[in-house]
């Protein structure tokens, strides 16, 4: 252990430990600004500047590990003239249009410049003239904003290893951007969002579509539409931090109140749909692992951004890749098709909406032809998290206040196997739950698979299904997928077994509770909590396996027929090729 | 970029292979295709990416941060104006912006018939004839803006 002093104040770490984080330990907050609790720290700003008693060189709190016996000073006249004057240059480059930002109210450089009580701009405006790039449809790249901080490229780079983008240039020509300058939308982006979740301004942000959502809301005689939307697991138990509560705070009928608020005519959920989900991926788990009939292990296809990821990087693991779509999009194919009949509703006259913690969400609804099963758009407009809270202050709905209510039927009512979804392991749970009676005929006793849940990047578990071992592995965080695949390839290459039958992936670290469209200032402490309130809300569900739900039993017995069925086929399943990581 | 290929000399296919493995010998692979082809072409970066297994963008990372690589091709003749210490106080940045002129070139690197580029560089070597710049092989001292129409004009027969 280490003892040192800050600003006077004992404190004991442990080795290693940066001045930053030992600050923090002793109630001392020092400005950040490229600094993100997520990636490692790589000193580009200069904002967190501190002295240390006796010497007069200043030193960067975020990367430099407090020593034995050292005596730090977080805030005197001179160090905090230098962290004005570095807030100042970062000015000199950024446009002061805050009133019309995307991220007015929550921007870090906003509050930086609010909290050292910034009032006049010493230096010249350089303001740079890039055009915004929104090819990808679900991202916005606007490099006029960039201050260069660096965390989307480390984020792009090392946490989801994508290299969609890179620092190009140098000095103060340089500039965040594809490779050889293509678009976004034309190179590996997957458009997992983390960017848009790290970027500590208006650089990066998600593609607002309230304005469409809104439109079709709005429209009467003629021109209306039916408004459906869902909401997706992940949801509930962030959106609260946008109206000031912890995370993890469970929302989820209050949700469906402010949704019929805003005008929605039909409030389901997504959980329902990520039951049916189960169902068909579930029965297709058995197919191949009991009956032998295709590839294992078997990988989840819930997540766009992985399903973007394993066609561009991966062509080679499609036929282990689960054919069964996301929840999101088998509820869009089950509202134009099994709902609109039974209400008698011309599925054309149906607009349908999801709201969903993530931005691939609005490329994985128009990927394929077969997100247009229905004959329409299966979902016509995705939106984020962020946008949702949007809507709800635009509307002037009291969200905290508001009455509960259910969501509506059929495809409203859930299981906790659907809610988990909604963080790493859910999915492979939710699945195992259901695989283990459909394989078995019998019931667990215990559904709780905790081996599966939790921050490790990589999680392994085998459970024993009436004498076989089923092994699963866990996968999140884009970056941690690669030593993942390399292990079955090379299993398969030497002739050996599979080292996992089942495989889950995620994009996103902590799965979709910690999606690129969830409330900003994410960080692990804030993943758990967002967890907690999912597996909460799992135990606190009447029926806790999707082949529970009764509803899920009517509508395969009135319209599906049984899992994976002809008919689930044509409209709950997709297909994959595999891509070039550069269109242009 | 799909499908398209290019054609890399045994000699540059042989270093790859040689230096591929080696931690650190991106320039100087990058140096080699610059010397084959006046420039990295994309295909070329795209064929390195794959041959070395480093992402694109990371090699894009170092061609655009180096003022040495060019991702364009040159033009046949390339005018290099030194902007280092001594050519920018005597005048080197109105030489630039004179040949820009002349040139009719706005933020491109390389006329329209590809006969001229101009490099901004960092000291040639000669500070004591500053304003200096340089055209092919061919080192032109203390030049006068009034001058430039006229050097130009001689590279337009060549």
């Amino acid at each position: 252990m280490i003892n040192a002093k800050i600003n006077g104040i004992p404190v004991q770490v442990a080795e290693g430990t940066t001045i930053l984080d030992a600050a923090r330990k002793v109630d001392v907050k020092i400005p950040t600004l490229c600094y993100n609790d997520d990636l490692e720290p790589w000193a580009a700003c200069g904002i967190c500047v501190v002295k240390s008693q006796g010497s007069a060189k200043m030193l960067r709190a975020c990367c430099t590990p407090i020593d034995e016996g050292m005596s730090i000073i977080t805030h005197d006249p001179d160090i905090v003239q230098t962290r004005k004057t570095v807030i100042e240059l970062i000015l000199s480059t950024h446009p002061d249009d805050c009133l019309a930002c995307p991220r007015n109210q929550e921007c870090e450089l906003q509050r930086l410049a609010a909290e050292f009580g910034i009032r006049e701009q010493p230096f010249p405006k350089m303001l740079r003239d890039i055009p915004i790039d929104d090819s990808t449809g679900s991202l916005i790249l606007n490099p006029e904003k960039c201050i260069r901080c660096g965390r989307c490229v480390k984020v792009c780079q090392e946490m989801q290893n994508v290299w969609a983008i890179e620092f190009l240039g140098r000095g103060e020509k340089t500039r965040i951007a594809p490779a050889a300058d293509v678009k976004l939308g034309e190179g590996p982006c997957i458009k997992c969002g983390q960017c848009s979740a790290h970027c500590p301004v208006g650089a990066i942000y998600e593609n607002d579509q309230t304005g469409l959502v809104w439109d079709a809301l709005m429209k009467e005689g003629a021109e209306a539409k039916t408004c459906v939307v869902q909401i997706a697991p992940a949801v509930r138990v962030a959106l609260g931090e946008a109206f000031g509560l912890a995370p993890g705070t469970n929302l989820t009928r209050k949700i469906y109140t402010a949704l019929r608020r805003l005008g929605f005519d039909v409030v389901f959920d997504t959980n329902f749909a990520a039951d049916l989900t189960i169902m068909e991926e579930g029965t297709e788990f058995v197919k191949r692992f009991a009956a032998g009939e295709g590839a294992l292990p078997l990988i989840t296809s819930c997540c766009p951004a992985w399903v973007d990821y394993l066609e561009k990087y991966n062509g080679d693991m499609i036929p282990n890749f689960s054919t069964a779509k996301s929840p999101q999009q088998m509820m869009g194919a089950m509202i134009k098709t099994y709902w609109a009949q039974k209400a008698g509703i011309d599925p054309a006259k149906v607009y349908s909406v999801s709201i969903m913690p993530c931005t691939a969400k609005k490329f994985e609804n128009a990927r394929d032809r077969t997100m247009y099963s229905s004959g329409q758009k299966d979902v016509d407009v995705t939106l984020t998290t962020r946008e949702l809270a949007r809507m709800i202050k635009q509307a002037g709905i009291d969200l905290l206040n508001l009455p509960e209510s259910d969501p509506d039927s059929p495809m409203g009512p859930n299981t906790g196997a659907g809610v988990i979804f909604g963080a790493t392991g859910g999915v492979m749970e939710a699945a195992l739950r259901t695989a283990y009676t459909l394989i078995t005929g019998e019931e667990l006793r215990d559904v709780n698979f905790t081996g599966v849940r939790g921050l490790s990047g990589i999680k392994e578990a085998s459970i024993h299904i009436k004498g076989t071992e089923v092994r699963v592995a866990v996968a999140h965080q884009m970056g941690n997928i690669a030593q993942v695949l390399e292990m079955v390839r090379k299993a398969k290459a030497e002739g050996k077994e599979t080292p996992w039958h089942f495989v889950e992936v995620m994009a996103c670290r902590g799965g979709c509770i910690g999606g690129g469209g969830q409330p900003y200032g994410c960080t692990d402490e804030v993943r758990k909590m967002r967890i907690r309130g999912i597996y909460d809300a799992d135990e606190a569900s009447e029926y806790r396996c999707s082949h529970h739900n009764p509803l899920i039993k009517q509508i395969y017995s009135a319209f599906l027929e049984k899992p994976g069925s002809h008919k689930a086929h044509e409209l709950l399943h997709t297909s994959y090729e595999a891509r070039d990581l550069y269109l242009k | 970029m799909p499908a398209a290929q290019i054609e890399f000399s045994k000699e540059l296919t042989a270093f790859i292979d040689e230096w591929k493995a080696k931690p650190g010998s991106l320039i100087m692979m990058l140096h080699r295709i610059q010397e084959e082809f006046g420039f990295i072409p994309r295909l070329a970066a795209e064929r390195l990416s794959r041959s070395v297994g480093l992402p694109l963008a990371k090699i894009y990372g170092v061609v655009t941060f180096y003022h040495f690589f060019k991702t364009t091709k040159p033009g046949k003749h390339r005018i290099a104006v030194c902007l280092g210490t001594a050519c920018y106080l005597r005048g080197a940045q109105d030489l630039v912006d004179e040949a820009r002129a002349i040139l009719n070139l706005k933020d491109e690197e390389v006329t329209d018939d590809g006969l001229f580029s101009i490099d901004e560089v960092r000291c040639l070597g000669c500070c004591g004839l500053a304003p200096v710049l340089m055209i092919g092989n061919e080192v032109y001292g203390k030049v006068e803006k009034d001058a430039l129409p006229e050097i130009i004009a001689k590279y337009r027969e060549i």
